[in-house]
């Protein structure tokens, strides 16, 4: 397991930490952070950060609450800019690709992103036309994260671990090779747990990678995964 | 063109603004002052009265030069927004959000001259014609401007919130004068137009020309010193900063 | 990502916020209450002479369906927001304009819609002379497309405040001045009998600007709130 610590002292710039190993700098597809910094209130949450990761991996993103977990992922979504540093997506900066990068990606962040409004169905619907559909069958998808019976339900009639099990459906709904998870296990029991656990290890297995944060000790069977601990 | 995109270049790293900026400044602001006095005493002592207003017209030689500002004002704010969106330049965004005070002073000024304009003139504090109803509006643009920034709270968030205002804005600037005027036609034509001969005489114009041109100085001293407050305050935690604070 | 995915996204998106809106009827009909209630003050506060009604009238329906579609403007983004649907529709392998046309859309159907369909009714309260019926429809139907344009373009800058109920009128009225000037001026011109072609085609070349340009500032200005 490959760990490095960081730590910021108030106001000084950290040394250069690169995370995971470039095992080659231009593969098919792949994720490279370079020089990544990000601030919040005039607070340095991280900076000169370096990431490589590669079809198949998973960077498991630990730290305090506050430590910069959650803007880190926002920031390799894109959702937010950072303030110094680029993020590369198969070798070209993730602005530039714009929806082409979109496409490959799923993000699940704190919110579900779903509508309480609509029903498990529709929801479902509604994460596959915006991304890239997947060629799994909505019976199927439901199926597998047990809410088979509940197509009609008002997603707001569901308890916070199914709307939870529904919002990280959107996985399974669309193909994507990049999954970044920000507390995806919150509200889960551990049954759930393992069965997403189980979905991770197989979207690796089929080349794609995943990026989580989480509270909750990640157990993947056979895959350890790259460790990057932000600590203020 | 090399050396010009060179000092462009540079112009964006804040120490090299700053000082620049402190060297310019007291002579960007003895010139302003030397152009407004001669405009003033062109516009107020040496020009003759009107035929028909009388000495009421002089107040032109505020109230024009106000409301050109008001609208040069906007489009530097806009301008600077395109530019601090497009390439995240810093010090565009400052100048930017710097700006937007001193075009809504200009257009206050602009719309009280007006009034004091019009009361001689058309009897009354106030008329709805079209120049002044599209400084009003202006007015309200501006303070739209500054108030979304004042309730953002993350200042980087804010000045690209304001940059996109100041471009919807900019569009709409043409739209509304438009509009304006076509819904009312009041005001006397524009004072100055490029290809026409000017409605006034040349002894009444080169001082609104001074005034016009000492505005504009005015401006760029004024933006100039709030610029530089504002970059302080942004790069409190550098180490230029520091070095500065500590050569004091 | 082709056309036809496209065009197949803008109508899932346009159908599941009329879904939605359907589900939330009740949410829907206070901007053509308030719309209703507020062209009644003015009779009750102006005197009904009935000449009098008559001239203000185009004015007094315009600027209450202007005040009416601001204050409908705030469901726009604001669920989206709370819920986190706003980040999945940014992070779409589609373009956000496009997205965010789907849902101004959507928005209109059922906030400028209704008060097309209500104004007449509003305009024989008034005394508004039959000649100016049909423009009145007309100039609201062109008019009221770009009101849901441009707000949601104040919105879009204002969704992440707290607050940003205020502010959207600060930013938005002003915008929508030229849309009132030439809407409310062509009922006036029209109950005098005159033609309005002019004032019509101002208001379609408006509605073709708003159209054309307004999303791609929302868009941004969605993914700038979402930071």
């Amino acid at each position: 397991m490959q760990t490095h610590e960081v730590s910021t002292d108030e106001g000084q710039a950290v040394t250069t930490r690169v995370i995971g190993n470039a095992r080659s700098n231009q593969s098919a597809h792949s994720l490279n952070v370079r020089k990544l910094s990000c601030l919040r209130d005039d607070r340095v949450l991280f900076d000169n950060l370096n990431i490589h990761l590669d079809a198949g991996q998973v960077l498991l993103v630990e730290g305090r609450n506050g430590s910069g977990k959650t803007s880190l992922l926002r920031i390799l979504c894109g959702i937010r800019l950072p303030e110094s540093g680029e993020v590369f997506w198969c070798g070209k900066p993730i602005h530039e690709l714009g929806a082409a990068f979109h496409e490959q990606m799923a993000y699940v962040g704190h919110h579900d992103g779903i509508k309480g409004d609509l029903t498990v169905l529709e929801n479902i619907r509604l994460a596959r036309a915006l991304g890239k559909p997947s060629s799994a069958a909505i019976d199927d998808i439901l199926e597998q994260i047990k809410l088979s019976g509940y197509e009609d339900v008002m997603t707001q009639a569901l308890s916070a671990g199914q709307r939870r099990k529904l919002a990280l459906s959107r996985l399974l709904a669309t193909d994507s090779l990049l999954w970044i998870l920000d507390e995806p296990f919150t509200s889960l029991d551990r049954s759930a747990i393992e069965m997403f656990e189980g979905f991770m290890l197989a979207h690796t297995a089929a080349g794609g990678m995943v990026i989580l944060t989480s509270h909750h000790e990640v157990n993947l069977k056979g895959l350890t995964p790259i460790s990057l601990c932000l600590s203020p | 063109m090399n050396r010009l995109l060179r000092f462009y270049h540079q112009l964006g790293s804040p120490p090299y603004f700053y000082r620049i900026s402190g060297r310019l400044l007291p002579w960007f602001s003895l010139l302003c002052f030397g152009l407004i006095a001669a405009g003033l005493w062109g516009g107020l002592v040496e020009a003759p009265a009107d035929y028909q207003q009388g000495d009421s017209f002089r107040i032109i030689y505020i109230h024009v030069p106000s409301a050109w500002m008001s609208l040069f004002i906007y489009m530097v704010m806009a301008v600077c927004g395109a530019i601090s969106l497009i390439w995240h330049m810093k010090l565009a965004e400052i100048i930017s959000i710097s700006s937007a005070p001193i075009g809504a002073s200009f257009t206050f000024l602009a719309l009280a001259t007006g009034s004091l304009w019009g009361k001689p003139m058309w009897g009354s504090w106030w008329v709805w014609d079209a120049r002044l109803t599209s400084e009003l509006i202006l007015l309200f643009l501006y303070f739209g401007v500054i108030a979304l920034y004042a309730a953002i709270e993350d200042k980087r968030t804010a000045t690209r919130a304001v940059s996109i205002l100041a471009l919807v804005g900019v569009v709409n600037i043409p739209i509304i004068h438009y509009s304006v005027e076509w819904w009312h036609t009041l005001h006397q034509g524009p004072t100055i137009t490029k290809f026409d001969k000017p409605s006034m005489h040349i002894s009444m114009l080169i001082p609104l020309l001074y005034m016009a041109v000492g505005f504009k100085l005015y401006y760029f001293v004024v933006v100039l010193m709030r610029s530089r407050g504002e970059l302080l305050r942004r790069e409190a935690n550098s180490k230029w900063v520091n070095d500065l604070l500590e050569s004091k | 990502m082709n056309q036809r995915s496209l065009f197949r996204a803008f109508l899932f998106l346009l159908k599941r916020d009329l879904i939605i809106s359907f589900r939330r009827r009740s949410e829907v009909v206070n901007p053509l209450l308030f719309f209703v209630i507020v062209i009644t003050l003015f009779p009750l506060g102006i005197g009904a002479e009935s000449k009098e009604l008559q001239s203000i009238a185009p004015g007094v329906i315009w600027v209450a369906a202007l005040l009416a579609a601001m204050l409908s403007l705030d469901s726009i983004f604001r669920s989206d927001f709370e819920d986190g649907s706003l980040e999945q529709l940014l992070l779409s392998s589609h373009p956000a304009t496009v997205l965010v046309l789907a849902k101004v859309t959507a928005h209109w159907l059922v906030t400028g819609l209704p008060l097309v369909l209500i104004a007449p009714l509003l305009a024989v309260l008034l005394g508004l002379p039959g000649e100016a019926l049909t423009t009145l429809i007309l100039t609201l139907l062109l008019g009221t497309p770009v009101l849901s344009l441009v707000g949601a373009i104040g919105v879009a800058l204002t969704v992440g405040l707290r607050r940003g109920g205020i502010i959207i009128s600060l930013l938005v009225l002003p915008l929508y001045i030229p849309v009132l000037i030439f809407g409310s001026n062509a009922v006036q011109v029209a109950s005098t009998g005159l033609p309005v072609d002019g004032q019509l085609s101002m208001l379609s070349a408006l509605l073709a600007l708003a159209l054309a340009l307004a999303p791609l500032p929302t868009a941004a200005a969605l993914r700038m709130s979402l930071t």
